[in-house]
């Protein structure tokens, strides 16, 4: 028996990097295709499809979410970060700065969800450990640089951000 | 020749020029890629690991709105596409026609508007099996009355695929009966799988109108690709147009190509739109490229403390399809390189190789084909040979080791050697470790009831394939290819056959030039993984780029530089015999101020260039090496086991390595830390298994475990510097170093804190359960 389930929508506005996105989107869209592919934001990238991986975190209201397993429209009203709203007036971000510096990407598939999760942290924690980072960031996985460069490339961004604040 | 900050060759670390587009989410990944009237495939998998296709009932799938076509085996049977070639000269199904022979296998595809649209058409697909015995082990499908896999096959009346062997048996025996002493070692090098973070996919574009075919793809070898999609489809060569952009990590596992790609083209050839397949996790897990599972027994012969002989005996599952990413006359890969880092005399090494309802293409997991389960063999072999003989692991290594001045050297099977200097990366790792103070606090920990261990590898790879006379896939010979066009301006393009998947190419190659050329490293672009703008190559596996495309592009720019020879001496005024060359530029012996830049013979070369040369300075070069490289180092890594539960944790792990020279060293020590987490997550965690109906156990990341930041280990990075002889740059390799020489080294260290009481063997991946399982069984369990 056919199942033709009618296509059941609902219009959400989010803030995307600053800026208010209103699109109609099916229920069952998740929030990374939203992103990925209503607004075009391919920085956000898919790894897993089971909350395993953080290649598609983005910081909802400021808090590292994996969007491959959000749906968008339970983030209607929220703001959303995503990498490409990291780059400031001032050029890269500390965290995109640190990474560069410190060598911590290879392929850069993971990088995007592991910068995010790396700014929540330091938003949270302006001098973290190595441990404290480590334990923030095991919820993104990372097959090419074995994470050490990672660690560095945080320290490098919070120390960059504690003397511009 | 060290090259000045404003130039960058090599030597120095320079940050990468690839970084600025991937930290801005700017990558160009093939999922990021749309284009106009864009259709979208999805796969159907079987569920069963071995059954009967009674029929396939579609029709509910096609009437589903915004559903464009349903494609079964039946109609790409009708195109002679249902089975493809594979990179081991057997045939793997597209789609399944008669039989599904692993879970996951495919068996239908659908091309909709959407990937929604199209997984909810999955659903409707009614396929009606027959379900068969499945057969789970080599062992089962080798045993008397095992059903019969490859019952498509004429002429396959077994499920046994190959025999092969390397060495002299002979000789081997002989130093067997004259032996002292034999140790052996019977383990199980358990499936694994590469997982990259970005799945396999492809884009597939072709136009209607002229027939062009452009296939945007996750390609670690997008020249062979593409002769290998002309063969199977029939398209003219020159029509395919494979187009690698960013990779989001590979690992052996975007080498072979798989059946999503073959549908996405078929159906945009039959559609006339493009057509986008992206694989999710669970379809990469369980359908594509996996890596080892491999039964090994090895035994060591010995004559007081010296090593006389080696034999060892395989058997490799290879899944369905037998589809090993392998050269081609290699049937086991390059497994004989199994005598290591040791002069033994002799050796023997026999495999066989079985069809078993599992999913097929064995690749080599960021390694040379079989070469890590080699290392590992030879390596656990060696420790284990010390505990019987009740000396330390390390000192038996030092007696037996290949020594520096017997370089070339020619092993039992017949690998010559380039360089080593093996005793001396050992005594760097157990300096740093401070070995013996260790082995001191060891002996106190016991007496107080904790258990320390000490893990030892010493490794040697065998990477850079070719030689072409030898080494080729799918008979295309193993060489690779840089071109290099110097502008006027002085500026330069680099375009290279090979393809990186995260490795840094844009900057090492750049470098590499910047040394040659004296170019600065900023304005030299390295382009790479466009079948159309590329000149031919076999791709990026094997650690073969910088050994054999950075000899190219080594090459091609001293080609150029003896062009430019001509020019400067016309530029000068001055014979050519009379110019010497530093960095940069060429000037008149005895006269440095009489010189010009390479930029100003740049310029030359297209506005003043003397009779008689023709104008440009552009050039390609194909590089097939004169031999293979072997890399080497030595891993030393420290655990303790908790006796309560059997995990473990490393406390020091530090690598050295020899991959002779280096052109970035921090590019270089990146790939082996990420080596070293993958050789972690090996011995620790990454487990593909299956039960006895074939039901595949790791088919996501819920249930196949990779190493995060939070288990793995701090990694202590030394080196040593032994250049290869018989490469331009001195340079051997080292993508792989890591994940081929640490797994010996984390086991070794766990079977280290417990072969006092008799442990010798606790088959990968050491998982809390198993460990325990060993301390219970010799009274060490709390």
């Amino acid at each position: 028996m056919a199942i033709e389930a009618p296509v059941v929508t609902r219009t959400i506005t989010v803030t995307v990097n600053g800026k208010a996105r209103t699109a109609e989107v099916e229920n069952r869209l998740l929030l990374v295709h939203f992103l990925r592919e209503t607004l075009a934001l391919t920085g956000t990238h898919i790894g897993c499809d089971t909350t395993s991986c953080g290649a598609c975190t983005v910081l909802l209201d400021g808090v590292p979410v994996k969007s491959c397993t959000a749906f968008a429209v339970q983030a209607d009203g929220m703001s959303i970060r995503t990498v490409e709203g990291l780059l400031g007036d001032a050029g890269l971000h500390p965290i995109q700065q640190g990474f560069h510096e410190e060598h911590g990407l290879q392929c850069g598939f993971c990088t995007p969800g592991m910068m995010l999760t790396a700014v929540a942290l330091l938003e949270e924690n302006p001098d973290p450990s190595d441990e404290e980072i480590r334990w923030a960031i095991s919820g993104n996985v990372c097959r090419c640089t074995g994470y050490q460069n990672i660690v560095k490339a945080v320290h490098n961004a919070a120390a960059r951000m504690r003397e511009g604040s | 020749m060290a090259t000045g900050h404003e130039i960058r060759g090599m030597g120095h670390s320079v940050p990468r020029k690839e970084d600025q587009r991937f930290l801005r989410g700017k990558g160009n990944y093939v999922d990021d890629i749309s284009l106009p009237g864009m259709l979208h495939l999805e796969l159907l998998r079987s569920p069963y690991a071995h059954a009967r296709i009674v029929s396939i009932d579609a029709t509910e799938a096609e009437a589903l709105p915004g559903v464009v076509a349903v494609i079964t085996g039946e109609a790409l049977a009708a195109h002679n596409l249902a089975w493809m070639p594979t990179l081991s000269g057997d045939t793997q199904a597209v789609l399944a026609t008669d039989k599904v022979r692993f879970q996951g296998q495919e068996v239908a595809a659908v091309v909709a508007e959407s990937a929604y649209i199209a997984k909810d058409a999955l659903q409707l697909i009614d396929v009606d099996y027959e379900i068969l015995t499945a057969v789970s082990t080599p062992q089962q499908a080798l045993a008397e009355g095992a059903p019969l896999i490859r019952d498509d096959k004429e002429g396959q009346d077994s499920n046994h695929i190959y025999h092969w062997e390397a060495g002299d048996r002979e000789a081997t025996e002989r130093a067997f009966a004259e032996a002292d002493r034999v140790v052996s070692l019977d383990t199980f090098y358990p499936r694994c799988h590469p997982s990259p973070l970005e799945t396999c996919g492809c884009l597939a574009d072709v136009n209607p109108a002229t027939g062009k075919t452009t296939i945007y793809m996750t390609s670690q070898a997008p020249h062979a690709h593409r002769t290998l999609f002309a063969i199977v489809t029939g398209l003219p060569e020159h029509q395919i147009r494979i187009v690698s952009p960013d990779i989001g990590g590979g690992f052996g596992n975007k080498v072979p190509i798989y059946p999503g790609y073959v549908c996405a083209t078929a159906a945009s050839l039959l559609i006339g739109r493009p057509v986008k397949w992206i694989d999710d996790r669970t379809g990469n897990l369980i359908s594509t490229g996996f890596a080892r599972d491999f039964h090994m027994h090895g035994e060591l012969a010995l004559q007081g403390d010296r090593m006389t002989g080696l034999k060892v005996k395989l058997l490799s599952d290879n899944g369905a399809f037998f589809a090993d990413a392998q050269p081609t006359k290699f049937k086991a890969g390059l497994f004989h390189i199994v005598t290591g880092s040791y002069d033994i005399p002799t050796a023997h090494v026999e495999g066989d190789g079985a069809y078993t309802n599992k999913a097929p293409g064995g690749v080599a997991y960021r390694c040379s084909f079989r070469v890590t389960e080699a290392s590992y063999m030879i390596e656990r072999l060696v420790q284990n040979a010390a505990y019987d003989m009740g000396i330390d692991p390390s000192e038996l290594r030092l007696k037996n080791f290949i020594q520096p001045e017997q370089f070339p050297y020619e092993s039992a099977t017949g690998f010559v050697y380039d360089s080593g200097d093996y005793p001396g990366a050992l005594k760097v790792a157990l300096d740093r470790l401070g070995y013996d103070d260790l082995r001191q606090e060891q002996l106190e920990a016991r007496a107080g009831g904790r258990l320390i261990g000490i893990g030892l590898a010493c490794f040697t790879e065998v990477v850079g394939a070719g030689p072409g006379k030898e080494y080729q896939i799918a008979g295309l010979r193993m060489f690779d290819s840089a071109e290099l066009r110097v502008h006027p301006t002085g500026k330069a393009i680099l375009k290279l056959g090979v393809k990186s998947q995260g490795q840094g190419h844009e900057t090492t190659f750049a470098q590499i030039i910047a040394q040659e050329l004296g170019i600065p490293y900023e304005d030299v672009e390295v382009q790479e993984g466009d079948t159309d703008n590329t000149p031919y190559g076999l791709g990026t596996y094997a650690s073969r780029s910088t050994p054999v495309a950075g000899a190219a592009a080594a090459m091609i720019s001293r080609e150029l530089r003896e062009k430019a020879r001509t020019i400067a001496a016309h530029l000068l005024e001055a014979a050519e015999s009379d110019l010497e060359w530093e960095t940069g530029r060429f000037f008149v012996k005895g006269s440095p101020d009489q010189a010009v830049t390479i930029q100003d013979i740049a310029f030359a070369a297209y506005t003043n260039i003397p009779d008689g040369l023709q104008a440009g300075l552009e050039g390609v070069h194909y590089y097939d090496p004169p031999n293979m490289t072997f890399p080497f180092g030595s891993y030393a890594v420290v655990v303790e086991i908790d006796r309560g539960t059997g995990a473990w944790k490393v406390l020091r792990m530090v690598a050295v390595d020899d991959c002779g020279t280096r052109i970035n060293p921090m590019i270089v020590e990146g790939q082996i830390m990420g080596g070293l987490t993958e050789g972690y997550g090996i011995a620790a965690m990454q487990l593909i298994t299956f039960d006895d109906d074939g039901n595949c156990i790791g088919s996501t990341f819920m249930d196949y475990l990779l190493p995060t930041a939070w288990e793995t280990p701090v990694f202590e990075i030394d080196q040593t510097v032994t250049p290869s002889p018989h490469h331009p740059l001195g340079a051997k390799g080292v993508g792989e170093s890591a994940t081929v020489g640490s797994p010996a080294a984390y086991v070794n260290a766990v079977i280290d804190a417990l072969a006092h009481a008799g442990v010798r063997n606790i088959d990968m991946p050491l998982t809390s359960d198993r460990v325990w399982a060993a301390l219970n069984e010799v009274g060490l369990a709390e």
